[in-house]
């Protein structure tokens, strides 16, 4: 009980720090409002799927370093699938993107399982492999996106009976981003699979002695880790209308807001919201350092600065709360 | 390794094969290369002469250097993914300062960086305890930022490549290319350090169990920073030497690099777990991938394709791997 209060403090102090933030924001640019909140959400919402699907692996005990590949995959696929296509066409595209994301998610889970190579080198392999299959989908940045999928996070909700002023701080993406989101994890943590979950994320052995079906698990982690992948690809197309084979930097960006959110590195602690407003929190980190006329390429520096010092920071704290001289 | 007294009854091919190999893994390697020139040589008849051979060569040392960086970090049980940055920034700064500079100061400044970051990765590694992998990565994004920034400031002096890296990264004397005089002592040295020293045998000792290591009075972290300082030094200049070779300096020079870089170590034999492997193989394994690369160039492969297939081979090399370590 006491073990889920700190968690829930943890997050509580991670909102506070996203309000403060939000304060900060104001007093620097008087003129923030909610446009600027707008963009701010669509800006997160590739992030905010790339840390979601850390997350469910982290959670599970592993790591997914494909994940900035994966987004790149399924964002040129999707990309040059809707080049030239009619609008319609889309609404194939959509869960064809989804459900290659959720196969080859499932596949880097099913080559962990069989070859028992550790997680960490399977998915560096698959990224190898991820952004080869990007670049042979397109060399280039390019395609084309469905206007209904670019109208889906541009503009905000227009809620009935509610004045403009507060529905103008509703943005679309932020609920694309909850919707897509809660679908997913709120079945799935009240589910037995996601007590399975945690189950082999705090101890494997455990879990396999208590009947939990190990390999079978730690498949569907990876294989939703794909999914969320996939739903960051789509976001990134959706955005910028096109798709780039590069991949982001989505990698460490999403395993600093796991840290940040609270969630352990090694596995069976912490919840999906943790990590969503750390991403927030990182996002606003960079506005900020926009709003104050830094130099663009700085900003990259210091937000790069501050990952690696919350990556740091989420070792250490491991470290410290393992019994002295045990090997992390 | 294998004690033969330990297995009284005769063994099937196949466990003698896999022995064999496990005892031997220079052998089966050397003769993949030679199969591997024996296609190009039934590709393309008359390919295969001294020319090529140079050129081979001339591809096959930056390659060989970066992957020694990974060997000795693998050793540790880690993995150097800033390598590329770090070279590729040594020899944009070499190539921007020497235009106002001396040469052995910009020589000086060029190898700033790759301390500063090789010391980043150490603390991080060694003192902090984050994976290698991540801590890498970070540094090497934040190195690509400063790259950024750094190139506005020259943007106005422009590059030039001095003489001298010209003629050790392109020239060939007497048939053997100029860069063989900066590889031999590079390569003797590693194998000898590997072999020979006390460091080397601290990062065997390190990889192979890091608890027995600490416990018998190894000073974990200096071994790594040390080591990891090594790395990055090697790294920036082995840019220095691609720089003479490409002449053309960009932000991405040596990038293309990291990913084979990885899988010639691999390749080579040394576990990406730690503790097995050493220094001969991976060169063998450089110029395995650079012939593989100009017989898929040949081929007409893509460059998306050949990423895929470097992928697969480090999945499966290291699954292949741990079977053999697993059978004993």
């Amino acid at each position: 009980m006491s073990h889920l209060f700190r968690n829930q403090g943890w997050v509580a102090g991670l909102f506070a720090l996203l309000i403060f933030l939000f304060i900060v924001t104001k007093l620097i640019q008087p003129g923030y409002g909610s446009g600027d909140f707008g963009s701010l959400a669509r800006a997160v919402l590739p992030y905010a799927f790339a840390v979601a699907a850390q997350t469910v692996v982290v959670i599970a005990g592993g790591i997914d370093l494909s994940v900035a590949a994966m987004m790149a995959l399924t964002s040129v696929t999707a990309a040059s699938m809707m080049n030239g296509a009619s609008e319609e066409y889309a609404l194939f595209v959509v869960p064809f993107v989804l459900a290659m994301g959720f196969v080859l998610g499932a596949l880097n889970g099913a080559l962990i399982v069989v070859t028992r190579v550790p997680d960490i080198v399977v998915t560096l392999a698959m990224l190898f492999v991820l952004q080869g299959a990007a670049l042979l989908v397109l060399d280039a940045p390019g395609g084309a996106a469905a206007e209904w999928l670019k109208a889906m996070i541009t503009g905000t909700v227009p809620i009935p009976g509610l004045p403009d002023a507060i529905d103008a701080w509703l943005p679309k993406a932020l609920l694309v981003l909850i919707v897509c989101l809660c679908v997913i994890w709120i079945p799935l943590r009240r589910s037995r699979l996601g007590l399975s979950l945690y189950a082999i994320g705090s101890s494997e052995l455990a879990a396999f002695r208590s009947g939990v079906p190990v390999a079978r698990t730690r498949i569907i982690a990876y294989a939703l880790s794909g999914l969320f992948a996939a739903m960051g690809g789509l976001a990134l197309t959706m955005s910028t209308g096109i798709g780039a084979p590069i991949p982001g930097p989505y990698l460490l960006a999403s395993v600093a807001a796991v840290v940040l959110g609270g969630v352990a590195l090694g596995g069976g602690k912490g919840g999906l919201l943790g990590p969503i407003i750390a991403v927030f929190v990182l996002r606003l980190v960079r506005t900020d350092l926009t709003l104050l006329a830094i130099d663009p390429n700085v900003t990259a520096i210091i937000e790069g600065l501050i990952m690696v010092a919350v990556v740091m920071f989420g070792a250490f704290i491991t470290i410290r709360g393992r019994p002295a001289g045990a090997t992390p | 390794m294998t004690d033969s007294a330990t297995m009284p009854q005769p063994v099937s091919f196949g466990r003698r094969v896999k022995r064999f190999m496990a005892d031997r893994p220079l052998i089966p390697l050397i003769i993949l290369l030679i199969i591997l020139v024996v296609i190009l040589q039934i590709l393309r008849p008359g390919i295969v002469n001294e020319r090529w051979l140079a050129n081979t060569a001339k591809f096959a040392i930056p390659l060989a250097i970066l992957a020694g960086c990974q060997t000795m970090t693998m050793l540790t049980g880690g993995i150097d993914l800033s390598v590329g940055t770090v070279a590729t920034m040594s020899a944009f700064i070499m190539a921007t300062q020497i235009v106002n500079q001396d040469p052995a100061v910009a020589f000086l400044l060029a190898m700033l960086p790759a301390v500063l970051i090789g010391l980043v990765n150490g603390i991080g590694v060694g003192v902090f305890r984050v994976h290698p992998l991540i801590m890498t990565l970070g540094t090497s994004l934040i190195g690509t930022g400063f790259l950024q920034v750094y190139q506005r400031t020259v943007i106005a002096s422009g590059a030039k490549i001095p003489d001298f890296l010209n003629w050790l990264g392109t020239g060939v004397t007497y048939g053997f290319p100029n860069a063989l005089l900066l590889f031999v002592p590079v390569a003797v040295l590693i194998v000898f350090m590997l072999n020979r020293t006390g460091f080397g045998r601290l990062l065997y000792a390190v990889g192979d169990n890091e608890r027995a290591a600490r416990l018998s009075g190894v000073r974990y972290w200096q071994v790594i920073t040390a080591l990891y300082v090594l790395s990055s030094l090697l790294a920036g200049i082995t840019g220095l030497l691609y720089i003479g070779l490409i002449k053309a300096p960009s932000l991405s020079l040596a990038e293309p690099l990291v990913l084979p870089s990885v899988a010639a170590a691999v390749i080579g034999g040394t576990s990406i777990f730690g503790g097995r492997g050493g220094y001969t193989g991976t060169i063998i394994g450089a110029l395995i991938l650079t012939v593989l690369t100009t017989l898929l160039t040949i081929l007409q492969m893509p460059e998306g394709g050949r990423r895929i297939l470097f992928g697969f081979i480090v999945l499966f090399v290291t699954a292949a791997y741990l079977r053999i370590v697993e059978d004993r």
